[in-house]
C-alpha cells in the first residue's frame, strides 16, 4: 500500500483533463507508484544546496524592445479549429 | 544497390562529381521507404514532391549538399506535418513556421525529407506511446525500436534513411541508436535551438542526430549548432569544426567508469559487451579508471518529477483553440478545454501531465519539485568533480537490450527506471553520444547494445574523437 494519498479528479480538473471513473483509478495507482519512488529525493541531504533550474548558467536574456517580424493574422489562424470574423472561435462565455 | 547504405561522406563525393543529382538520392530513399515502411513504420509521413523540390535548387557546393535528412515528427518543417505522435496534431495541424535546426541544415545544403514516428509528445522510451502507428526494431521485428526518437533510429539502422534528426530529454536519442545499432548524440545544452521543438521539457530537451556512422553525426552536428536569439536558452559559443577530431588517437585520454553504472538492474550479456568495449579502449591506448557519481540513484527520482512538471506547463498550451483537437461535444468553455484534452491526449500524455500537474500543486511543490531542482544541484556536481580527474565518462547506454513490442506496457514504473544511465547527461546539461558496441544473443535475436560516452560541457570535439576511435579500432 502506497503512503501516498491523490486526490486524483483535483488534480485532473487543475490539469484541465476529464477522467472516466476507471481512468481515474487506474492512474491513481500507477502515480502512487511512482510517487513511492521518489520517496528517495527525501533520503538525500539537501540542507544548503541550492536548487538548479537550468543546467548552464544562461540567466536574464533580454532583446532590445523593437517590433520584429512575426506572423500574419491569416498565419496565425491557420490551424485554428473554428474562427470566426478573423479570430479565434471559442465557445460562449457571457450569457 | 542502394544508395542508402552509403555514408553521408560517400554521397557527398558521388553528388559533387555528378555521379548523382540529388533528386537521385531522393528518389532512390524515397523508394526505400515505400519498400520497407510497411514493416518499420519508421515514418509517418513523407512529401517526395516537395523533397524533389528542393532537390532542384539545393546548393551541392554546401557540405550537406544534395542530403535529405530525416526529421523526427515534433520538429516544425514549415507547410508540413508535425504530429509529435498525437491525436491532438495529426488531425488539422501544418507546420506554419521553420525550426531553427532545420533552417541551419538547409542552410548546408540539406533537404528535410520524411516524418518519423515517435513517443506521443517524446515521452516513453519505446515508440509504443505513439497514437499513430507501431514502429519496429530492424534487428528484430517483433521488438521496440526504443524510444522516444523510435522512428528516427528504425530509419537509420533499417536502411531508409541516411540519416535523421531526433530529440533527447532523458535519452531519447541515445537508447533508440543503442537498441536499434546506430549512432545517436544529444549535444550540450544550449548548442542547438529548441526554436521550432515542440516543447516536453524545457531546460532538458535538445535536438541531435542519429546517424549510422560517428563521422556522419559529426558533419550533421556541425550544422546544427551554433546562437539562436530566438531561444533564451541557446550558448553564445563557437562551434568548432567537429569533423577535424576524426582519426586522432585515444592515448592517454583519462575515461572514467562510473562504479554506480554497473549495478544489479544491469544485464549481464549487455555489461559483458560493454566491458568487451571498455577493454577495446584500453588497448587503443586510454587510461581506464573507476570513478564515482554517488547520486545516480536519485537521476531516476529527480527526472520524473521535472521533466513531468515541465511538460504539464509547456502542454498545456494545447487547448483545443488555437490549433490541435477541438472537441465537437463540449457545451461551455471547462467542458471544451477538458474534452478537447482528454480526447486528444494519449495515456502516457496524461500520466505525465497529472504527476506534473500534482509536483507543482500548493502543499507539494516544495516536497517535489524544489526538492528535485535541489537533486538536480547535486547531480551536476557529480559530473564537475568527475571531470576534475577524467576526459571522458563511458558507460552502458540502456540496462536491458529492446524489449518486445508490449512487454513494458501497464509498468510505467519499471520503463521509466530503466532510463537510468541516460537521464543524468541531460540533467547536467552534457553532450553525450551512443555508439554501436556488439550484438548479444537474446531469446532467438541478435540485439544491438550501445556504449555510452559522456564528456564535459560544450567537450563534443573529445565525444566525436574518443567515439571515432572506438568505432573504427
Amino acid at each position: 500500500m502506497s503512503a501516498h494519498s491523490i486526490d486524483i479528479h483535483r488534480v485532473a480538473k487543475l490539469a484541465r483533463l476529464e477522467l472516466s471513473d476507471d481512468e481515474a483509478t487506474h492512474y491513481a495507482a500507477q502515480l502512487h507508484r511512482v510517487l513511492d519512488h521518489m520517496d528517495t529525493l527525501a533520503k538525500l541531504d539537501l540542507s544548503g544546496v541550492e536548487p538548479t533550474s537550468h543546467a548552464l548558467p544562461v540567466y536574464d536574456v533580454v532583446r532590445p524592445d523593437e517590433a520584429r517580424p512575426g506572423f500574419s493574422q491569416a498565419q496565425a489562424l491557420s490551424n485554428a479549429p473554428k474562427s470566426v470574423l478573423d479570430q479565434f472561435q471559442i465557445p460562449k462565455v457571457i450569457e | 544497390m542502394s544508395l542508402t547504405s552509403l555514408s553521408l561522406t560517400e554521397l557527398r563525393q558521388k553528388l559533387t562529381t555528378k555521379e548523382i543529382s540529388a533528386a537521385d538520392l531522393v528518389r532512390d530513399v524515397a523508394s526505400t521507404i515505400e519498400a520497407r515502411n510497411p514493416v518499420l513504420g519508421a515514418y509517418l509521413t513523407w512529401d517526395l514532391d516537395a523533397a524533389l523540390k528542393e532537390a532542384e535548387t539545393a546548393d551541392l557546393t554546401q557540405p550537406l549538399g544534395g542530403l535529405p535528412i530525416a526529421i523526427k515528427d515534433n520538429i516544425n518543417v514549415e507547410g508540413q506535418p508535425c504530429t509529435c505522435g498525437s491525436k491532438i496534431l495529426a488531425e488539422n495541424y501544418t507546420a506554419p513556421y521553420t525550426a531553427t535546426a532545420i533552417q541551419n541544415l538547409r542552410q548546408a545544403g540539406a533537404i528535410p525529407f520524411g516524418r518519423l514516428n515517435m513517443d506521443e509528445f517524446a515521452m516513453g522510451s519505446s515508440t509504443e506511446n505513439s497514437a499513430l502507428g507501431v514502429t519496429r526494431n530492424p534487428a528484430a521485428l517483433d521488438r521496440i525500436p526504443g524510444g522516444s526518437s523510435g522512428g528516427s533510429a528504425s530509419s537509420v539502422a533499417g536502411g531508409i534513411a541516411l540519416a535523421a534528426l531526433g530529440s533527447d530529454t532523458g535519452g531519447s536519442i541515445r537508447q533508440p541508436a543503442a537498441l536499434c545499432g546506430c549512432v545517436g548524440m544529444k549535444p550540450t545544452y544550449g548548442r542547438v535551438s529548441r526554436f521550432g521543438l515542440i516543447a516536453f521539457a524545457s531546460s532538458l530537451d535538445q535536438i541531435g542526430p542519429i546517424t549510422r556512422s560517428v563521422a556522419d553525426a559529426a558533419l550533421l552536428t556541425n550544422h546544427l549548432c551554433g546562437f539562436d536569439p530566438r531561444d533564451s536558452t541557446s550558448l553564445k559559443e563557437s562551434v568548432p569544426d567537429f569533423t577535424a577530431v576524426l582519426g586522432r588517437d585515444i592515448k592517454g585520454l583519462r575515461i572514467g567508469l562510473p562504479k554506480e553504472y554497473f549495478i544489479d538492474g544491469l544485464h549481464p550479456d549487455v555489461e559483458a559487451s560493454v566491458r568487451k568495449g571498455i577493454a577495446k579502449l584500453e588497448a587503443l591506448g586510454a587510461h581506464i579508471e573507476e570513478i564515482s557519481l554517488p547520486h545516480t540513484e536519485a537521476g531516476v527520482a529527480t527526472y520524473y518529477v521535472l521533466a513531468p512538471a515541465e511538460a504539464s506547463a509547456n502542454l498545456a498550451r494545447f487547448d483545443g483553440v488555437r490549433y490541435g483537437h477541438r472537441s465537437s461535444s463540449a457545451n461551455d468553455l471547462m467542458e471544451h478545454y477538458l474534452k478537447s484534452r482528454s480526447e486528444g491526449f494519449g495515456p502516457e500524455v496524461k500520466r505525465r501531465i497529472l504527476l506534473g500537474t500534482y509536483v507543482l500543486s500548493s502543499g507539494y511543490y516544495d516536497a517535489y519539485y524544489l526538492q528535485a531542482q535541489k537533486a538536480r544541484t547535486l547531480i551536476r556536481d557529480d559530473f564537475t568533480k568527475a571531470f576534475e580527474k577524467v576526459d571522458v565518462i563511458v558507460s552502458p547506454t540502456s540496462p536491458t537490450p529492446a524489449h518486445k513490442l508490449g512487454e513494458l506496457i501497464g509498468d510505467p514504473l519499471q520503463a521509466y527506471l530503466e532510463d537510468v544511465f541516460t537521464i543524468p547527461a541531460n540533467l547536467a546539461g552534457l553532450p553525450a553520444i551512443s555508439v554501436p558496441c556488439g550484438t548479444i544473443a537474446h531469446e532467438g535475436a541478435n540485439l544491438p547494445v550501445g556504449l555510452q560516452f559522456i564528456t564535459k560541457a560544450l567537450d563534443e570535439a573529445t565525444l566525436f574523437q574518443a567515439a571515432h576511435a572506438f568505432e573504427v579500432g
